[in-house]
Order: structure tokens, then C-alpha cells, then sequence
């Protein structure tokens, strides 16, 4: 399902911060956490594309820094009352180093997931 | 393959269920529609004025046949459907053609309710329904001379009201005392019934119509007490009746109408129903509103959202007859518990009467004027408490504004009016989301509809709207908690950074027991900047906590590129500089080049990944970080002062130069712009911003709390100065009373309202040893802040990491 890529070491990212993964068919952005847990979403936020990698993490949400909508970083998903998502990608980290899992079946999906 | 969705009946209900599914869901169905009528699909509740005259049948057509052949719909017009197989899920019309479906939706609407009396069935005896009947109806006014109505309902007046605009001698024939006893209370009633007989309507009231009398057309009525009066036209306007013959014949259960649920659909749950046809928990409606509402219903069910449920619907009305103002909704007749608040002014024509229990709205009837009608309505749905207003509630919305701001009340706009410009929210919108998911608080009301949540300007009509449709606001309470994830205020949070000596994020934290435990974009931002404020030498500057602009220096555009703004001390500039700022230009391909209201160069759509570069080039040029991107010193705007201008009384640039040199890199709660102008004509407009000097030939007046943004605001004048030495030191001690006090995300404008203006003088201008503190520490804390910051990353020795992407992959 996925071709994975090692993008780096966890401590290239700062706490609560984000650090861009360029790809051919668009930025991912790579998430730390306060408890260092790493996530990965597309670079565009589902409300008007901000990119995401520039808001303020906190928790495991990020704010955008355009408009302030919060996602989730586990999913993707808006935070209520927004509804929205934004392409959530698997990280694994191994000895230090971070695995980033891109989708390997039609490049990369560009459609968030239908929402109930 | 797209589904089949086909729907009996081409009228206002059907089309608009057909109508909002296209818009949530285009691609879903596809559709074929079959209209008995041969037209397209038209309102029929404007049939009343094209009767009148007042409008044409063009005039009434929602969607005329190209409509239906651009949106890929099949119809099928003047076809009834005589059979549907629900085993083969198909329909038969009545020439043949078959069409099967997936879902079936039947709109068929009512039929007017003929009474069974002998010669209902005479040619010139008709109801009153469809185009067809009005075309007949004007036909007999240009041959006949007089007609009958009988029913005094809505209906029935409409059509007479018509048909005597088309000169006819009208006899309204009512079968009760009172004219529209179904919305109107006696006294509206009779009202109604005098007002028309002056327009040259005559009423039969207590009339019962026993025959209709004619040979190839009918020629007279005659009533049970044996009156006969002889008519060329019959309109029967008796009441409808749900037309349901098709839906039983098929075998889906009826009763008065095709019974639905809350989802409008059927017994078999392949086939909705909505419109008049329908009943909906027990309930028949004949009016336009609650067809709206189940529309919307079934549209989200047949598109499968799953969200939406119809509980049917309070109904008003309003007679649409030319110079008569009536409405009506609810109940109005009373009942045990019920008050009456009536308002009659007989030289006037007006009459008003609202039910009430237990101070809620329970149903109205306004006659003569009825402006108020959709707020009584309003009232009504939303069973607002009306105990604060009661005793002039009748007076009209208009009445209650007096008591509002600026006498404007926002409950006396329509509903698609903007409020929030920002985000494009109407009063519609923002109403509707109180209403149905019933907010409480400003915070909830921006979360829903995003209405004041951007600028913030129209927060004040947004809470007007909140109090009006939840009844009361709780007033914002003093202490508010700075965010969600503390109980504790701005003003407790500092005292507290103050006194136990916080020095970093996450013993504050600790020691205010933060709920969350790295806090939120919302607070983290405000407590970064309480603590280098408060602590200047000892708290670490948390860039995780800085907005991306002040993070890296630079303000982030919509498409995520950035723009670029090198400070020009007083807005003073050279060749020299502005060649590097050409140069620099061309060489990263910077697409716009603007000069900025603060006297500055503004260069916009820059690469996150050259910003770096760029300062590189304008450092080598000498020029520095505007702080056009933070909450910090902006810019010092001046005039050319006394070195050119023929009016200038004291050296203005010169000033504006030492001002902004003493105070850059200073952060403040919120952006600080300041301004030096060589004269009273002001041309640096000093006199809109946060710290302003209008130079004079005997000093220096100074003017704080500006602001000439959203909510524009005047300075007030804090003082006269003699020298320059003082005009600096009030303002360092001014900046950091504003640094140490304002809220973050405060203006010096809305602070200097909030603490008052005799405050900031007690604190300044009387005080002058705390003037003096107050500008020792200002400038104690300005030893830490003057480090350019465009200088540390260029050299790459700070936050490289912000500038590069982590990897490129593929």
C-alpha cells in the first residue's frame, strides 16, 4: 500500500513545531508533538488551503495559520464545528530516524474523505 | 451508474426538493419530473396577483423549460401518472410513456374541494388553483359582469379582491359569520369585512349555498333560505383537499394525505411525499413555509446525508391583497392560561393583538399594520421570553431600538443582510444557527457561523442579535478566562507571572493548572508575550508559541508566500536603499512591490526558502526588520517638518526618526504604530494612532489611543510637551504602561477605554517618578529586543530548520 521514505531524524523537527516534505504532488507536513509522537498531513488546510505546517501546534491539533481552523493530527478531521479534512499520511519511527508512508497506488489521494 | 429519482407533480414543492438536491448533491440522481399542468414550474402562491392584474404569468414562473433541459432533467409535461408499479419501480403516464426509478417523490399536491351541491359541474364553476383557472376567470370578466366567490377564506377573498380589479360585481358568499375565521379574530375580521365593502366587495355572510342553477352555463346561486342571485362566474374556494387518488390507488397508506415521517417518506420507504398532498403528524399544510421545510428534509435524505428531520411547522399568513396589511400566526384565539395584549386604534385602521402565556408569544394578529409581523413570528418560533419588553411590545421592534446603540436596532434588518462582512454571514444565517443549535454565548455564535470571528467590528451587532433571539445575554463577565484551557483572565494570569516569578511557559502551566497541557494557539501566543515582557533578561522567547509571522519574521499571504517590509526610520529612505530593494527584487522574482500606508516598501509573494537570502541583500544595504509582521512597534509615520515644509514648526522626521531608532523591536500586546507631524494640518495623521505628536510653534501635543483601523477612533490628547527629551520619555513610559497593562491582542484604543484616560494621565503625566520608572524599564527591556532579527537568520545561526524543507521525496 505504501512506499515508504526516510525523511530525516525526529530531532529535525522542533517540539510543537513542523518541518515540509516536498513531493511531487505536494507538501506533506511532519508534526512533533509535545510527546514527541510524529504525524503527518497534506500542507493544505481543507478550509483554503493555509499551509498547515506554519500554525501552531498544540495537543495533538494543529491551528491554521490562516484562518484558525484546529484538525486533528491523528486524522486529519476538522475540529467541531468545522468540517473538513486534510490527507493524513502513517510515520514510523525507527532508531531515531522517521519513515514516512506515501500512498503508492495513484500518487498521492487529493480528495479528503467523504464526510458523514 | 446514477440513480433514478422521479417525480409525480410539477409544482413549488416537488421543484424545490428537486432544487436543493442540485445543490447538495448534483451528480446523484438522475431526474425525470411529470407535471399534469403544461408549463413549467411556477408559483402558484402569486396566482393572486396575476388575477389582480399586478403581475403576468412570466412573471411567475420559477423555472421555465430551457431550465429543466441546462440541468439534464427530463419532463414530461401535461402527463398525469396513472400507474406506479412498485414491484418493478416504475411509473405509467396516461400516454404510455414508462419510467422506472430508484426513488419515487410525489408532490401532487391538493385539489380545491368542490361542494357536493347540484350543478358543481356547470361550465363557469370553478376553483381556484391553477393557471388554467385564472385564465378562465379573466376570460369571464372580459364577457360577464358579475361573479361569485364562495369562501371568505384567504383563497376566496384573493380571488374576489382579483376578480373585482378586473371590474366585476363581487358577492363573497361565507358560510360563518367572521371572514377568515381559520387566522383572523373577530375584530381583524371585521375590519377586513369593512375595509373590502369599501373597495366594493358585498359579503353574504351566514350564507349557505344550497344549488347552482344553469343550463350550458351556470347563471345564478341559490341558498338554503331561497335568495337566488344570478352570477356568471362561480369560484369555489372552500378549502383544498390533499390530492391523494394516485398514492391510494397503489396502495400507499393514506389517510387525510400520504402519510409521511420525519424524513418525508412513505409507508414504502422508496417513495417520499412532500407538499400539500402529504400529512405530517396528523397536520395538512396549505401554506408555502413548511413546503420550504420539507424540502430541505427530503432533499438531505434522498442525498443520503442522514441529517434533517421535519417536525413540522407553525405557519403564518399575510393577505395578498393590494393596500391591506394583515397577518397572522398561531393561536390566536386563546385558551386557559392565555392573556390578550390588544392595541386597537380605530382612526388609524390598526389592530393588534398578541397571545400570550407565561410571557411567551403564543400567536398574533395585526391588522393595518403589520411590520412587526416576522418579529412577533420570530417571538413565536422561538418561544423568547418576552417579560423584559412586554409593556411595549406592541409598539413594534422599531420601539425597543430606542434603548439600543445609536437607536439602530439590528432586529429591524432583513435576513440577508450582512452582519459579518469578513466571512459574508447574514442575519439569516446567524439567527437561524442561534435558533437551531441553541447558542448562548458570542463565543458559540462565532464557532457556528463565523460571524465577528475575523475582524471582530460587528461583534456588537451580533450580540444584539444573540440577545434578541435568545432573550437575554448574560453580560460579558469581567474576569472572562483567557481561553479555554484555563478558568483564569489575562489580568490574573499576569499578576500571577508577576508575582511567583514565572519565567517559562511550562511553569505556568504548573502553577495555574493549564487543562491542557501545552495550552492552545489562542493562549500559548498571549503568555509567550506576558512572559519576555514581564521577565525582558530572564524568559526564553518560545517560538513554538509565536504566530508563523513573528516565527519567521515575515507576514504570511494567502497562497503561503510571504512579504518582506525593511524598516525606513521615519520614512526616510536613499538611493542606495532603494536600489537593494530593486535589485532584490529582480533577483528572487518578487511579483509585487507596494508602498505601504505606513510610509514603507512593502514587498510582496516571497518564497518561505528565499527569505533568508533576501534579508541577506537588504542587511548589506543597511536596512533592517520592519516588524511589519508583529504585535511590536510599527512604524513612525512623519511629515517633512520645519527642513522643507513652509508651515512646519519643529523638526517632525528628525523626531520620528529618534522616536522609532529608541523604540523598534519592542513587542507589545498588540501592533503599535506611531506618528510625528510638523504642524497642526497633520499630514502624518497623528491623531489615529497609538502614540501621535502634532508639533506646534510653543512643542509638542501628544495624542495616545488611536486607531484608524476597523473601528476608527480619534486620539485623545494626553498632554503638552516643551522638549524632545520629553516627548521621548513619555513615550517609552506610555509604551510600557501599555506593554505591562494592556491585554494581549489589546489595542492601545480599546485599553485606554477600558482603564480610562484619566488613568493613563494619573499614571503619566502626574506621576513622574512612575514616568520615570515606567521609561527605565522600557528601556532596560529594549537591550534584549534591539537584535535584528532578519540579521540572526540570514547568517543562519537562528532557526535554520523554519527555512528549509525536512526532506524532497520521489
Amino acid at each position: 500500500m505504501y512506499d515508504w521514505h526516510e525523511i530525516g531524524a525526529i530531532d529535525d523537527i522542533p517540539r510543537l513545531g513542523s518541518r515540509v516534505v516536498q513531493t511531487p504532488h505536494g507538501d506533506v507536513a511532519v508534526f512533533r508533538t509535545a510527546d514527541d509522537q510524529v504525524f503527518a498531513l497534506r500542507d493544505r488546510c481543507p478550509h483554503k488551503g493555509g499551509p498547515l505546517s506554519q500554525g501552531i501546534v498544540h495537543g495533538h491539533r494543529i491551528t491554521c495559520p490562516l484562518h484558525n481552523w484546529v484538525l486533528e493530527l491523528e486524522s486529519g478531521q476538522a475540529v467541531a464545528p468545522d468540517v473538513g479534512c486534510a490527507t493524513h499520511y502513517p510515520v514510523r519511527l525507527e532508531d531515531g530516524r522517521l519513515w514516512l508512508g506515501l500512498n503508492n497506488v495513484l500518487s498521492l489521494p487529493t480528495a479528503a474523505p467523504a464526510i458523514a | 451508474m446514477k440513480e433514478k429519482l422521479v417525480l409525480v407533480g410539477n409544482g413549488m414543492a416537488g421543484m424545490r426538493t428537486v432544487e436543493e438536491l442540485l445543490t447538495i448533491a448534483p451528480d446523484k440522481f438522475d431526474i425525470t419530473v411529470f407535471g399534469a399542468e403544461p408549463h413549467g414550474n411556477y408559483n402558484r402562491i402569486l396566482l393572486s396577483p396575476v388575477l389582480a392584474g399586478e403581475k403576468t404569468i412570466d412573471q411567475i414562473m420559477i423555472n421555465d423549460l430551457d431550465w429543466y433541459a441546462e440541468r439534464g432533467i427530463t419532463l414530461h409535461i401535461g402527463q398525469d401518472i396513472v400507474e406506479i408499479h412498485r414491484a418493478r419501480r416504475e411509473v405509467k403516464s396516461a400516454d404510455g410513456t414508462v419510467a422506472p426509478y430508484d426513488r419515487l417523490l410525489l408532490a401532487t399536491g391538493s385539489n380545491p374541494f368542490i361542494l357536493p351541491i347540484p350543478g358543481n359541474d356547470l361550465p363557469g364553476v370553478i376553483g381556484f388553483r391553477d393557471i388554467r383557472d385564472v385564465e378562465t376567470m379573466l376570460a369571464a370578466a372580459r364577457t360577464g359582469k358579475n361573479a361569485v366567490v364562495i369562501g371568505g377564506g384567504l383563497l376566496g377573498l384573493e380571488a374576489a379582491n382579483g376578480l373585482m380589479k378586473q371590474g366585476m360585481q363581487v358577492t363573497v358568499v361565507h358560510v360563518l359569520d367572521t371572514l377568515m375565521e381559520r387566522q383572523l379574530d373577530p375584530v381583524a375580521a371585521d375590519m377586513l369585512r369593512v375595509n373590502l365593502e369599501e373597495r366594493g366587495l358585498r359579503f353574504l355572510m351566514g350564507a349557505q349555498t344550497a344549488a347552482l342553477l344553469g343550463e350550458e352555463r351556470v347563471r345564478a346561486v341559490r341558498f338554503k333560505d331561497g335568495l337566488e342571485i344570478s352570477t356568471d362566474l362561480v369560484v369555489m374556494a372552500v378549502g383544498i383537499r390533499p390530492n391523494i387518488d394516485l398514492a391510494k390507488k397503489v396502495g400507499i397508506y393514506c389517510e387525510r394525505g400520504i402519510v409521511v415521517n420525519d424524513t418525508m417518506q412513505t409507508y414504502d420507504p422508496k417513495v417520499y411525499a412532500v407538499g400539500e398532498c402529504v400529512q405530517h403528524r396528523g397536520q395538512c399544510y396549505g401554506l408555502v413555509a413548511p413546503l420550504w421545510e420539507q424540502a430541505k428534509v427530503c432533499a438531505n435524505h434522498l442525498a443520503r446525508y442522514g441529517i434533517g428531520r421535519y417536525q413540522g411547522s407553525v405557519t403564518s399568513t399575510k393577505l395578498k391583497v393590494t393596500g391591506i396589511d394583515l397577518f397572522s400566526a398561531g393561536s390566536f384565539n386563546g385558551g386557559p392560561g392565555c392573556e390578550e395584549i390588544v392595541l386597537r386604534d380605530p382612526a388609524r385602521g390598526v389592530y393588534k393583538k398578541l397571545v400570550v402565556r407565561e410571557n411567551r408569544v403564543q400567536g398574533a394578529v395585526l391588522y393595518g399594520d403589520t411590520v412587526d409581523g416576522s418579529w412577533y413570528f420570530q417571538l413565536l418560533r422561538e418561544g423568547t421570553d418576552i417579560g423584559a419588553f412586554r409593556e411595549t411590545v406592541l409598539f413594534g421592534h422599531a420601539h425597543m431600538a430606542d434603548s439600543g446603540r445609536d437607536g439602530f436596532s439590528v432586529m429591524t434588518m432583513a435576513d440577508d443582510a450582512e452582519i459579518c462582512g469578513c466571512n459574508g454571514v447574514c442575519k439569516g444565517a446567524i439567527t437561524k444557527a442561534i435558533a437551531e443549535k441553541k447558542l448562548f454565548t458570542l463565543d458559540e455564535v462565532r464557532a457556528h457561523t463565523k460571524a465577528s470571528a475575523s475582524c471582530g467590528s460587528c461583534t456588537g451587532l451580533v450580540e444584539q442579535l444573540l440577545a434578541a433571539t435568545v432573550g437575554t445575554i448574560g453580560k460579558t463577565p469581567a474576569e472572562k478566562p483567557m481561553c479555554k484551557c484555563t478558568e483564569h483572565s489575562h489580568d490574573m494570569v499576569r499578576t500571577a507571572i508577576r508575582e511567583q516569578h514565572l519565567t517559562s511557559l511550562a511553569r505556568i502551566f504548573e502553577a495555574l493548572n493549564w487543562k491542557n497541557p501545552d495550552g492552545c494557539h489562542s493562549c500559548r501566543p498571549a503568555l509567550n508575550y506576558y512572559l519576555i515582557s514581564t521577565w525582558p533578561s530572564e524568559a526564553k522567547d518560545d517560538q513554538q508559541s509565536r504566530f508563523i509571522n513573528e516565527r519567521v519574521h515575515a507576514n504570511i499571504q494567502k497562497d503561503g508566500t510571504y512579504s518582506v517590509v525593511p524598516r525606513m526610520w521615519g520614512g526616510l529612505t536613499n538611493p542606495q536603499e532603494l536600489r537593494a530593494i530593486a535589485d532584490v527584487a529582480d533577483k528572487f522574482q518578487i511579483p509585487t512591490v507596494k508602498v505601504t500606508g505606513g510610509q514603507r516598501i512593502d514587498l510582496l509573494g516571497v518564497k518561505k526558502e528565499d527569505l533568508p537570502k533576501v534579508w541577506a541583500d537588504l542587511n548589506a544595504a543597511g536596512m533592517v526588520s520592519g516588524h511589519a509582521y508583529g504585535k511590536s512597534l510599527r512604524t513612525v509615520k512623519t511629515c517633512v517638518g520645519t527642513d522643507w515644509c513652509r508651515f512646519g514648526t519643529q523638526d517632525s522626521t528628525g523626531l520620528g526618526v529618534k522616536l522609532e531608532k529608541m523604540t523598534w523591536g519592542s513587542w507589545t500586546p498588540h501592533k503599535f504604530k506611531m506618528a510625528v507631524s510638523g504642524c497642526p494640518r497633520n499630514c502624518a495623521e497623528a491623531t489615529i494612532k497609538d502614540f501621535g505628536v502634532v508639533c506646534v510653534e510653543s512643542g509638542y501635543e501628544i495624542h495616545v489611543g488611536g486607531n484608524g483601523g476597523i473601528k476608527i477612533r480619534g486620539t485623545d490628547l494626553l498632554c503638552k510637551l516643551a522638549t524632545e527629551a520629553e516627548v521621548k520619555e513619555y513615550c517609552c513610559a506610555f509604551m510600557q504602561l501599555y506593554r505591562e497593562e494592556g491585554r494581549y491582542l489589546e489595542r492601545t484604543a480599546p485599553w485606554i477605554e477600558r482603564v480610562g484616560l484619566s488613568y493613563v494621565k494619573s499614571r503619566i503625566v502626574e506621576d513622574e517618578e512612575n514616568r520615570q520608572a515606567l521609561c527605565a524599564r522600557f528601556l532596560e527591556s529594549q537591550q534584549y529586543a534591539q537584535i535584528d532579527p532578519w540579521a540572526e537568520r540570514a547568517g543562519g545561526r537562528v532557526d535554520a530548520h523554519e527555512f528549509q524543507p525536512l526532506q524532497r521525496v520521489g
